[in-house]
């Protein structure tokens, strides 16, 4: 590849991270808000306490500013598979495009549908069917994240397809693998319940300001009911289903744990990394000490990643060698890097040689070619890799934001746990008013902490697959549009200036409605005459 | 259900998602005409067009997905060839989204002129770009396609130097652009006269309707007459293909379910128009010139795609062009998406059941007046 072509991949990569995360940003608050929302309405709905009516709408009127926002950030993402990444649009379309469908007409709909009756139906539809729509609208939201997860989850762990030479793409051959692979299973439960986490946050937060500035400490009392208790089940899921991705992520992308952890020859028993500052001058095979400082847990991450304590757990280095001092079963034979181009281009010769026996009409040579190809297809991606340590993600970034994940959750689990502690039982901090300060400002700053957190997880989960667009079988630079450099470098700029420029109202927005409405009454629905 | 009949009925799925989205382009329509009106009744007319927009959004969306989903290689060489047609459009679309919401709330930051602005930009751009883009698979596009260059790690799908501008320049898919407008303006008036109960809008928007009528008349003759002489790709038995004089008039007059169809389509569009004109009270003109609509738009993707047509012809290389059998998903694929599309008329009930509730008592300025500041754009 040119240079000239690296460039286009670069912008086309920094666009596409650009776009994600903005729309990230909005998305978790989209999916927690709602199900907070859906449980406010119902008790409004079976107790019919207007109080709890004025909290619903309350929260409500967040929901939609950030609602809005999140759909306009969205329709980029969808479109820009195409727009910058044809290669990839056609190799995978066949699998990738089916739950960007089933997306479109299951949850999409359901959302834009109903969302309209959450706002504007009050007066129209009984409280019923209401509610009804308030829960519709969360319940879209979430088959949203569900099948957008999958088509994720599947480009890190590509199964349920076949290769076909003769249309020289991937075609889907068991839907439910796709569906339901561990990769995918675990991706959608801990980025759902991660964003239950984050909306608890929020609803904290904002009652947080509200407490420390003395206004409406009955609405405040109700949200935190709800937003810690959402808060908390939804960090301690996002725990569970941590643990489990870790282990999917040692099976099927020991790089990208190597990454995570900093690990560059791995042992049995490999030791986590409890807190560690990585050594700038550590490289591939140069024999330094990864790290400057760090403090480790024996056994940790054999635990983490294969729940054996003993278990061998490859680094980087081991990985790029083929090496192993595995006592166990786990990851038996390793190919080293160039073991994995050389299986990829005899897929790659034999493609070529499978073109030409169709062109010849020989189907006994056409048979033979297949055969190879199904033997050496899932390292065909390694015949675009020059060198060895193209293969190897961007550590710093992927170890930092791993750990800063980590640390953020742990947080969370206690924070909640206090939050909810000091709810009901009050007088733990009785009078002790420089505490409650003290927590009220924490309530409020954990919320940037959050959405903090939130992004690491999304860092460490597409930086750590690098380079590969789809594990193993095609890196981002094979993926690309047909574009020049300076094309999609406008763009990236037009993006990036709009979405900033959105973000500014999108926030100043959410202040001032927070602002305003805390000074009115929230223990009663306002009417005009 | 062979290969060949899904691919059929996924072009069928995708002429449905497409009619759809052109009828839905009445917000669109209405959007473009917020310039110069004054802001009470601008509000109604927002809020009016506010309680569906989303539903266009989402079929612009379900519309993308499902072409991903069911014919790839277009996503591919499309989207990624015609860079700056389709990025214009999402913009237009991306910048709609928001402005609806926070036009009139406070601390938005950029004034509620700036967002009204915005839905006035996409009010052109979307319909016009969007007519534009599906021109282009009337009339071809400079491309070629090469599936094996993945091996090689070069880009199957190559286009010209000027990634779609080439394709606004044109003549022929600006008439259609224009003529998508016009019919979104069309619609638009036809829906506030029976979504508004306001007499001013009534009476303005019966004027504009006539005006809108015409133009939308006088560019549909005009781009009907161009796609009919046009030559279109044509594929032959053993799958080569080749320039063919006439080729959509053609389609039109084997298909005799498609013509019956645009002609159906063309009448109930224009008996919308000319009774809602004619008879003052009657409001149900969306209704006819919605669904007329929809019978068009479907009968047209049908001489598109139907009949061993190339319903995206390659001006460089016409083997390169697309048709329903080289870019499609796989049969297993086709067949399971087929199985989620069972759910689209669940889907389009529920949709018709709560338009039917929201819009059960007509907009007005009351209570636009009474509603509570979350509950107006």
């Amino acid at each position: 590849m040119s240079d000239l072509l690296m460039n286009v991949v670069d912008w086309s990569r920094a666009q596409f991270a650009l776009t994600a995360c903005y729309h990230w940003l909005f998305v978790p608050l989209t999916l927690g808000l709602g199900i907070i929302i859906g449980v406010m309405e119902t008790i409004y709905y079976r107790t019919r306490d207007e109080k709890w009516l004025a909290t619903t709408k309350f929260w409500m009127t967040l929901f939609g500013v950030n609602f809005a926002i999140g759909v306009a950030t969205g329709i980029i993402l969808e479109f820009e598979f195409g727009t910058n990444w044809s290669n990839y649009s056609w190799f995978v379309g066949d699998i990738f495009g089916a739950p960007l469908a089933i997306e479109g007409i299951l949850a999409f709909f359901m959302e834009s549908t109903f969302i309209a009756v959450m706002f504007f139906g009050w007066k129209k539809v009984s409280p019923k069917f209401h509610l009804a729509a308030t829960w519709l609208t969360a319940l879209g939201a979430s088959i949203s994240a569900l099948w957008i997860l999958v088509a994720n989850a599947w480009m890190q762990y590509p199964t349920g397809m076949t290769f076909n030479p003769e249309t020289m793409r991937n075609e889907m051959t068991d839907f439910w693998a796709v569906a339901l692979s561990p990769m995918a299973l675990n991706k959608v439960f801990h980025t759902v319940t991660s964003a239950w986490a984050l909306s608890g946050a929020f609803v904290v937060g904002v009652c947080g300001w509200m407490l420390l500035k003395g206004r409406n400490r009955d609405h405040c009392m109700r949200s935190l009911k709800v937003g810690g208790w959402v808060g908390l089940i939804g960090i301690v899921l996002t725990s569970i289903s941590g643990d489990t991705s870790a282990v999917t992520v040692a099976k099927h992308q020991p790089m990208k744990l190597a990454a995570m952890e900093g690990l560059y020859e791995g042992e049995p028993g490999q030791s986590i990394v409890a807190f560690g500052i990585l050594n700038p001058a550590k490289e591939v095979g140069n024999g330094e000490d990864p790290f400057l400082f760090d403090i480790s847990i024996p056994h940790g991450l054999a635990f983490l990643a294969t729940h054996d304590f003993n278990a061998f757990v490859p680094g980087i280095e081991d990985i790029l060698l083929g090496k192993s001092k595995d006592t166990t079963s786990f990851m038996t034979k390793p190919l080293s890097f160039e073991d994995r181009r050389e299986r990829g281009k005899a897929a790659q010769h034999a493609l070529a040689g499978f073109n030409d026996a169709v062109k010849a009409k020989d189907s006994v040579a056409m048979k033979q070619f297949r055969k190879e190809i199904d033997e050496n297809f899932k390292y065909l991606g390694y015949t675009y890799l020059e060198e060895p340590t193209e293969s190897v993600p961007n550590v710093p970034l992927t170890f930092y934001s791993f750990h800063f994940m980590v640390t953020i959750g742990g947080y969370l689990v206690l924070f909640f746990i206090v939050v909810l502690l000091l709810l009901y039982k009050p007088k733990w901090v009785p009078g002790k008013k420089k505490l409650q300060k003290f927590g009220y400002w924490l309530a409020i700053i954990t919320i940037p902490l959050a959405y903090l957190c939130s992004m690491s997880g999304w860092i460490v989960a597409e930086v750590g697959r690098q380079p590969w667009t789809i594990q193993d079988l095609m890196p981002n630079k094979v993926a690309i549009s047909d574009l020049s450099a300076g094309y999609v470098q406008v763009t990236f700029w037009i993006f990036a200036v709009v979405f900033t420029a959105l973000l500014i109202a999108d926030v100043s927005i959410i202040c001032k409605q927070i602002s305003k409405k805390s000074k009115t009454n929230l223990d009663v629905v306002e009417t005009k005459k | 259900m062979t290969h060949e009949f899904l691919q059929n009925y996924w072009w069928l799925i995708m002429s449905v998602l497409g009619a759809l989205l052109v009828f839905l382009l009445f917000v669109q329509g209405g959007q473009s005409m917020l310039i110069n009106t004054k802001a009470k009744k601008r509000s109604l007319l927002i809020n009016s067009l506010g309680r569906k927009w989303e539903l266009t959004y989402t079929t612009l969306v379900t519309f993308g997905g499902a072409f991903f989903a069911s014919f790839p290689l277009f996503y591919s060489t499309s989207f990624g060839g015609a860079y700056w047609l389709w990025i214009l459009i999402l913009f237009s679309f991306v910048i709609q989204a928001i402005a609806y919401e926070y036009r009139t709330k406070h601390g938005n930051v950029y004034g509620t002129r700036f967002y009204d602005t915005l839905l006035l930009i996409n009010g052109v751009v979307g319909p016009v770009l969007l007519g534009v883009a599906v021109a282009g698979m009337f009339f071809g596009a400079e491309f070629t396609v090469g599936k094996g260059k993945i091996l090689d790690a070069a880009i199957i799908s190559q286009w010209g130097p000027q990634h779609g501008l080439e394709a606004i320049a044109s003549w022929k898919n600006l008439l259609f652009g224009f003529m998508v407008f016009f019919l979104a303006r069309t619609l638009a008036s036809l829906y506030f006269i029976n979504n508004i109960n306001d007499k001013d809008v009534q009476k303005s928007q019966h004027k504009l309707l006539l005006f809108n009528a015409l133009v939308f008349v006088v560019l549909f003759l005009a781009t009907c007459a161009v796609i009919l002489t046009s030559a279109g790709v044509d594929i032959d038995k053993g799958g080569t293909a080749m320039w063919k004089p006439y080729k959509y008039l053609d389609n039109y007059m084997q298909l005799w379910w498609a013509l019956g169809a645009l002609l159906f389509g063309v009448v109930m569009v224009l008996f919308g128009i000319g009774k809602t004109l004619m008879k003052k009270e009657w409001k149900c003109g969306i209704w006819w010139a919605g669904i007329g609509t929809v019978l068009v738009v479907m009968s047209l993707f049908w001489v598109l795609g139907y009949n061993h047509t190339a319903y995206y012809p390659s001006l460089l290389d016409v083997q390169s062009s697309l048709t329903l059998a080289n870019s499609s998903s796989s049969e297993f694929t086709l067949r399971v998406m087929s199985y989620v599309s069972l759910l689209v008329p669940f889907v389009l009930a529920y949709i018709a059941y709560v338009w039917y509730k929201m819009d059960h008592t007509k907009l007005t300025e009351k209570e636009i007046k009474q509603a509570g500041e979350d509950e107006i754009y």
